[in-house]
């Protein structure tokens, strides 16, 4: 088994901040909202580039997402900015009101998602909101695994017409995938192909699939690692192909059990190909504070745990 | 343009086709279409510059009416199909089975004249703040109208909404409020009240204008002061009392119509104060 080449090592957060730039530049439509953590997000660069379609909602994300709706109601193109607990949770009515049920082309993007987020503890790390977002009728939900795929997903949701949720993180991770990638909303990417069992894997989670690969190989297991970067709509054929081979899955998000890449999968299963499946995830538990590399020790989303659920999932076949 | 009493002829058929709908599904909330029938029907006869043949969501160089409050639906719908926007035969389908006029308006089943969903009290300003700041990076000097009810002035959005369009001078806004004073349990100021709205908005930066919304006259008149008051930069309230269920004796004086439909006998009743001036859809 090849070992990736590493790229560089930078949060995604940074790969949405230079893919919104992009936008930008790509589309005179392209606005921005920020809730007050432009720093955060990485906006300043759109912000400094096109000062007067940026705009500095203040502490009122309820507010922030409304007028989004309205931006997109007269042909705008906007991506909102805040935490992804701020940008879910605190605005649920709001986005199912005036964005999803209203078809609005709102970009929802979403930082600091999960248990990486660290030491500022639960109140800031939600680990629900793939699942608010998915349960919206044609809402997209996209949530890549690092700096590049990140700034891909950015420029592709800026040229698709409906809304999206965009997941990222804070935290640096390893940059693995290529610089120049295109990125096609719904489309699953084989990482690695084997043959005993299945791991799909999204976020933060695909790096730490990657490296499960890698060991579980050296003790004579192949396994096939799918990176499902978009969790709405959830690439069925590839998911399907996938475990027609390996009959076995492990599904691995910093997120819930209830409501994540799991959940789907297990769902698809369930109605068309019933397998084991292991999950790692969540399991019904807020985070608490705590660096991240502790919190996913903690909360068992870190390579260790992906390794023993292919064991486990294979041992139950 | 049509004169106000022109204007006042259209809303009573407007008010005559807000009790039917309602009627015929028994369900849906009369109360305040009735008391928002004139304002209603001032903004789409008259007061705004729009294109009901040529709907377009986008809404370039044209006015944009948000219905806040979307349980007042039956209104919106009337004037609606009224002024163009859809065959008023349409508006027989009101809440049934299928139909383009959902209980609360939707873009989704793309009916011409709805920009956004409503009924979910307190979003609708923020999609106006929206419409207002694309208006304005557009160079598009067209108006923004939003309403609002009085009791919906309880959710917290609104009032982000108010602080964002306050500070920036959102001068391309003009909002009212439908001030009956009553809500579903009760009046306004027993349930979270405020005795005076005026304050409020002035110590948000807004201009506060007041109007009787059940006199086509000073809906004409005040709407000119508010044209004319943009160049102060601010955004613009009015304060619009009204009466709900206006124009239908027994439906007056309490929040009791707020959301019942009245049966034949008061059907009947109703229809017989409103004069039939446009032909019964």
């Amino acid at each position: 088994m090849q070992a990736l080449e590493i790229l560089g090592n930078n949060d995604t957060r940074s790969g949405f901040g230079a893919g919104l730039l992009e936008a930008g530049k790509q589309n005179s439509q392209v606005v921005a909202l920020c809730a007050d953590l432009t720093g955060s997000l990485k906006m300043d660069a759109f912000k400094k580039e096109f000062p007067e379609r940026f705009f500095q909602m203040g502490i009122a994300e309820a507010n922030m997402i409304g007028a989004a709706a309205g931006l997109a109601t007269a042909g705008k193109i906007p991506f909102t900015g805040t935490f992804a607990n701020f940008s879910t949770g605190r605005v649920y009515d709001q986005i199912r009101q005036s964005v999803a049920y209203s078809g609005k082309n709102v970009k929802i993007c979403a930082s600091h998602a999960g248990v990486t987020l660290g030491e500022d503890g639960a109140t800031h790390q939600i680990l629900e909101d793939l699942g608010m977002m998915k349960m919206l009728p044609h809402m997209v939900v996209i949530n890549p695994c690092d700096y590049n795929q990140t700034k891909a997903a950015t420029i592709a949701i800026a040229n698709y017409e409906g809304p999206c949720y965009l997941r990222f993180g804070r935290p640096k991770v390893p940059i693995f995938t290529a610089p120049d990638q295109i990125f096609e909303i719904g489309k699953a990417v084989t990482i690695y192909e084997g043959a005993d069992v299945s791991i799909f894997c999204t976020g933060h989670l695909v790096w730490k699939s990657v490296l499960a690969a890698q060991a579980l190989a050296e003790r004579g297991i192949s396994a096939e690692v799918i990176n499902i970067h978009t969790i709405k709509p959830l690439d069925e054929k590839a998911v399907l192909d996938s475990v027609r081979k390996t009959r076995c899955v492990v599904t691995a998000e910093e997120h819930m059990y209830n409501g994540g890449l799991g959940d789907s999968i297990c769902q698809l299963l369930a109605r068309n190909f019933p397998l084991p499946v292991e999950m790692v995830g969540v399991n019904d538990s807020f985070g608490e504070s705590g660096t991240p590399d502790e919190l996913m020790a903690k909360y068992k989303l870190d390579t260790v745990d992906v390794i023993a659920a292919a064991e486990k999932a294979i041992s139950r076949k | 343009m049509p004169t106000t009493l022109e204007l006042q002829q259209i809303a009573s058929q407007v008010r005559r086709d807000i009790v039917r709908m309602v009627h015929a599904v028994q369900s849906g909330h009369p109360g305040g279409s009735l008391g928002c029938a004139d304002y209603l029907t001032a903004l789409y006869f008259q007061l705004m510059d729009h294109k009901p043949a040529n709907f377009t969501q986008e809404a370039k160089n044209e006015d944009v009416f948000i219905l806040s409050n979307g349980h007042i639906s039956p209104v919106l719908y009337s004037v609606l199909a009224r002024s163009g926007y859809f065959p008023v035969s349409e508006l027989a389908t009101f809440r049934k089975i299928n139909t383009r006029l959902q209980g609360h308006p939707t873009t989704h089943d793309g009916l011409p004249g709805v920009r956004i969903a409503s009924g979910s009290l307190g979003q609708g300003l923020s999609v106006g703040v929206g419409v207002a700041l694309a208006k304005k990076l557009d160079k598009d000097d067209h108006i923004v109208y939003v309403n609002m009810g009085d009791g919906e002035l309880q959710e917290g959005q609104n009032w982000e909404a108010i602080m964002y369009a306050g500070s920036h001078g959102l001068n391309n806004i003009i909002a009212s409020v439908d001030y009956n004073k009553q809500q579903i349990d009760g009046t306004v100021v027993d349930i979270m009240g405020f005795s005076e709205l005026r304050s409020k908005f002035e110590a948000f930066n807004w201009l506060v204008l007041e109007m009787n919304g059940n006199d086509m006259q000073d809906i004409l008149d005040t709407n000119a002061k508010a044209k004319a008051m943009r160049d102060q930069n601010k955004p613009i309230v009015i304060l619009m009392s009204t009466e709900m269920g206006a124009g239908v004796d027994f439906m007056m004086g309490s929040h009791e119509w707020h959301g019942i439909a009245p049966n034949d006998q008061q059907l009947a009743a109703a229809l017989a104060q409103l004069p039939e001036t446009q032909g019964d859809y």
